[in-house]
């Protein structure tokens, strides 16, 4: 029996797991896909931690994305996830004064830090900023943080305090017993609680409808980004955005923290919430406002497109709190962004509601903030990665040529909580395959590793679960056997 | 720090020919370090023949090729240090390198030979509308798995791009027992050899659909199906065009990259239309002593022309090592109508021997004339009956024809 089973293995639930497990409370985690932040808002997403100029005063979106802008930067410390304050730009274009204005009004409310500030201080914070441009609103506590990164460290932290994660756990059946509540998965696995989170994303309005609790409306908003290189950008360059409007903050250019440029989202309404496909439409859009912003930006290298999927609530806050209708559920559903900037704050403010429902929040003594990353490998000085290839040979075996990352370090998070068992797994905790080669060379390598690590054969590793599998087979069968037909 | 004479950063066709070559001139103090476990590079995962017609007057596989460099490369007793990637090169010479032997550690070297070789453009870069399932993969990868690893990425395929990896590999997938639906090309004319058109798809009753291209990718989990349409003369999709094909597998042959990243790093300029170092004759870089060849260079057609032009290479690092590279006037080569490139992009001066200048087209032409002139003065015409940006040209300058001209353009008409 868990105290709290968390449903939803995103940034949102994987922040509230790391929170509790600083509790004494046993805690699971339940999600739908292979790992953690493998589908949903959590896997692609801005990577923006905004400064909190944005959300509408008085509202609970406000109020926890100054907080979670706040707590960001001692989180990803202590998560070992790289953190960069590189500081928000939203440029206003001649005529828009009285716009950037309001903006900046509104951020004072909220308690964020902010200025307005010419186009000699715009030229100043971002070289090749388009001349349409001369003014802007200056967020300097804005910052930037990789959001998968942040939810795998997130949750192995919490596992590593004792928490629990269910993967491939999509809940379809909920049931009272007693006080608590048997979550049931579709293949029949059951887990048992005395609460529950909703942290479903896209999913939270299903969640609540299973536990008859309250009607969540959501409409998945599909966002489509283009991935630049790394070494295009400065690593300190801010985010720029334009004016927001009622569909969001618009198409930004943005350094990430592991220093790429990423350029996007769009904002396109869409019936289907698993619909993660870009288009020709939406990537055309997401270049013609980019290059608005910064005209000279080098398009001819991309290195991958991607589309996620946000959960915006029908009431424009989110959806956070206790459920006025079933005891025992906890709902945070809605986080749209700044969810991600937000969540940190989410997680605290979901804790003392559970301590409102008589759960024991009290911090324990003995709870283990850090969790050390493999990244920290790479910028360790020469004798430190010499002592270590010295121990381990695997780390002088480079796997990843793009990112330099080695055999050493994949084999280090395979044995990391929590556990990758896919190569988008691998690739998404150590970069191996997210340079410029796109995996080219070391996919086949790392989904070597992994067969090997897990023990099962190469034509069962997946890319990202059951279905994705990489390989049809064995060759040597030869021609005889064209056993067509997609799968 | 350790030193060595010249250092050779890839053991595959080109690092292996330019340190015997410098050798062969002399040097003695020579390391040759590859990123593979393995040396001969690429070549090792083409185990299809029609290598080293040119160069040993046989049809050789890859790794035949390969193991005949390797073979000279032993003779020659060159240490070769494999499983070892370099991660830095700086502008006076001095390699990062790492394995698991020694860790992280640096070698100064006296001259040193870019021999990196390429990469695959990846599916990103080409912004295919879509989902991202498994079964995406690059002709290479796609031919390591199934070469090297004895594993088939799928059995219905789609190849986008007819450069010779992609049709080598719909013969591959096909021998394999896979049903290649078609190989699509964006481009009216196919980037491939000739004898790889006719023995990789004709032979097999592989459609070829050129103007055409990938516009839509299916399928959550592994790819389903994906979506071809006719291109117009702009390379834009002609909507109505659609045909959607079911098949669990994409194969991408759009495009090698030279992989420049460490003489970037080291300040070597680079050439916007092949994507490697600006060199001359002597295959050197605007770094002085760093010497380039192969495929991170420019991408070749034939290795045969790999091994020729890393000897070169090798000869001219010997040739630094002992102060003989002459620093005279630069003369600029430019590509002028009709032509992507041309390689060397400049000459050294004074000329003392034969340069053979190589060249690409930018789009197939039939009877038409190259011509080689600086300024007004025409050096060399020449009437051509067919050309294809798919093959490599070739034109040999010889030191008289070169006077007190201070730009060369090569063009066609």
């Amino acid at each position: 029996m868990f105290d709290t089973a968390v449903i939803g293995g995103g940034v949102v639930g994987c922040l509230i797991a790391r929170e509790l497990s600083r509790t004494r409370l046993k805690v699971a985690v339940l999600e739908g896909a292979a790992d953690v932040a493998m589908k949903g808002a959590s896997a692609a997403n801005s990577g923006i931690a905004h400064a909190g100029f944005d959300p509408e005063p008085g509202t609970l979106m406000a109020a926890l994305n100054v907080e979670g802008s706040a707590r960001m930067p001692a989180l990803c410390a202590e998560l070992h996830v790289p953190f960069v304050r590189n500081g928000s730009l939203v440029l206003g274009r001649a005529g828009e004064e009285g716009a950037l204005q309001a903006l900046c009004e509104r951020g004072k409310i909220n308690g964020a830090e902010v200025s307005l500030i010419g186009r000699a201080g715009l030229e100043e914070l971002r070289p090749g900023i388009s001349p349409a441009f001369t003014a802007a609103l200056w967020a300097p506590k804005g910052g930037i943080v990789c959001p998968y990164q942040l939810t795998i460290a997130a949750m192995g932290n919490a596992m590593d305090n004792g928490a629990e994660l269910f993967t491939d756990f999509r809940v379809v059946r909920v049931v009272r017993e007693g006080k608590g509540f048997v979550l049931e998965a579709e293949d029949g696995r059951t887990v048992r609680c005395r609460t529950a989170v909703n942290a479903a994303g896209i999913h939270a309005d299903e969640v609540s409808a299973l536990f008859g609790a309250e009607k969540i409306g959501l409409t998945p908003r599909k966002g489509e980004y283009l991935l630049l290189e790394k070494g295009i950008c400065r690593p300190g360059d801010p985010t720029l955005f334009t004016l927001p409007d009622e569909r969001g903050k618009g198409v930004l250019v943005s350094p990430t923290a592991d220093g790429n440029l990423i350029l996007g989202p769009t904002a396109q309404d869409s019936a289907d919430k698993e619909d993660t496909a870009t288009t020709a439409e939406g990537l055309r859009k997401v270049r013609e406002k980019a290059l608005e912003m910064v005209p000279d930006l080098p398009l001819n290298r991309v290195i991958t497109s991607f589309c996620g999927v946000r959960a915006v609530p029908a009431g424009g806050d989110f959806v956070l709190g206790l459920s006025k209708i079933v005891p025992g559920l906890v709902q945070a559903a809605g986080i749209q962004s700044p969810g991600l900037t937000s969540s940190p704050a989410i997680a605290a403010f979901v804790r003392a509601r559970l301590g409102e429902l008589g759960l024991d929040v009290a911090e324990r003594p003995d709870f283990r903030p850090e969790r050390p990353s493999v990244h920290d490998f790479g910028s360790l000085p020469e004798e430190r990665k010499n002592e270590i290839i010295r121990r381990d040979p695997a780390f002088g075996r480079m796997v990843c040529r793009c990112e330099h990352i080695s055999e050493g370090e994949i084999l280090a998070v395979l044995r990391q909580n929590p556990r990758p068992t896919t190569l988008d797994g691998i690739k998404r905790r150590t970069r191996a395959g997210m340079g410029r080669c796109q995996g080219g060379f070391c996919s086949p390598l790392a989904a070597e590793l992994l067969s090997r690590y897990l023990g099962v054969p190469l034509e069962e590793i997946t890319l990202k679960g059951k279905g994705s599998e990489l390989l049809a087979g064995t060759t040597g069968k030869g021609a005889k056997a064209p056993k067509g037909g997609a799968r | 720090m350790r030193e060595a004479e010249l250092v050779v950063i890839g053991g595959g066709p080109a690092g292996l020919a330019a340190a015997v070559s410098a050798a062969e001139q002399g040097v003695r103090d020579i390391l040759v370090l590859d990123r593979n476990p393995f040396l001969g590079g690429i070549l090792q995962q083409c185990i299809h023949n029609g290598f080293g017609l040119h160069r040993f007057g046989e049809e050789l596989t890859g790794p035949e090729y390969a193991g005949r460099e390797i073979r000279r490369a032993a003779e020659h007793k060159i240490p070769c240090l494999t499983g070892t990637m370099v991660t830095d090169l700086s502008p006076d010479r001095v390699v990062t390198a790492v394995n698991p032997e020694s860790g992280e550690f640096r070698i100064r070297a006296g001259a040193v030979v870019l021999a990196m070789g390429c990469r695959e453009r990846p599916r990103g870069a080409l912004s295919i509308p879509g989902t991202r399932p498994a079964g995406i993969y690059t002709a290479g990868t796609a031919q390591r798995y199934v070469n090297l690893m004895g594993v088939l990425p799928g059995r219905r395929v789609v190849i986008l791009g007819s450069g010779d990896i992609g049709l080598i590999m719909a013969r591959r997938m096909t021998l394999e027992g896979a049903k290649v639906e078609a190989v699509c090309e964006l481009l009216p004319y196919s980037g491939g050899l000739t004898r790889n058109l006719v023995q990789c798809l004709q032979d097999f009753g592989i459609p070829l659909l050129l103007s055409h291209t990938v516009t839509g990718i299916e399928g959550g989990q592994r790819l389903t199906a994906v979506t071809v349409s006719e291109v117009d003369g702009n390379r834009r999709p002609i909507p109505g065009t659609e045909r959607r094909f079911p098949c669990d597998t994409l194969l991408l042959s759009v495009g090698l990259i030279p992989e420049n990243e460490l003489s970037k790093g080291a300040g070597v300029a680079l050439d916007p239309a092949t994507g490697g170092p600006v060199t001359d004759q002597f295959r050197q870089t605007s770094v002085p002593g760093v010497f380039a060849c192969g495929n991170v260079l420019h991408v070749h057609d034939l290795v045969d022309y790999v091994s020729e032009e890393a000897a070169l290479c090798g000869r001219s690092a010997a040739a630094f090592l002992r102060g003989g590279i002459p620093e005279g006037r630069t003369l600029p080569l430019r590509a002028g109508a009709g032509i992507r490139y041309v390689l060397p992009q400049k000459l050294t001066l004074p000329l003392t021997e034969r340069a053979d200048l190589f060249f690409r087209v930018r789009e197939p032409v039939s009877g038409t004339i190259l011509r080689l002139r600086a300024g007004g003065r025409v050096i060399r015409e020449i009437r051509k009956r067919q050309m294809a940006p798919g093959e490599m040209e070739r034109l040999k300058l010889e030191p008289g024809e070169i006077g007190e001209e201070s730009e060369l353009t090569l063009e066609l008409g």
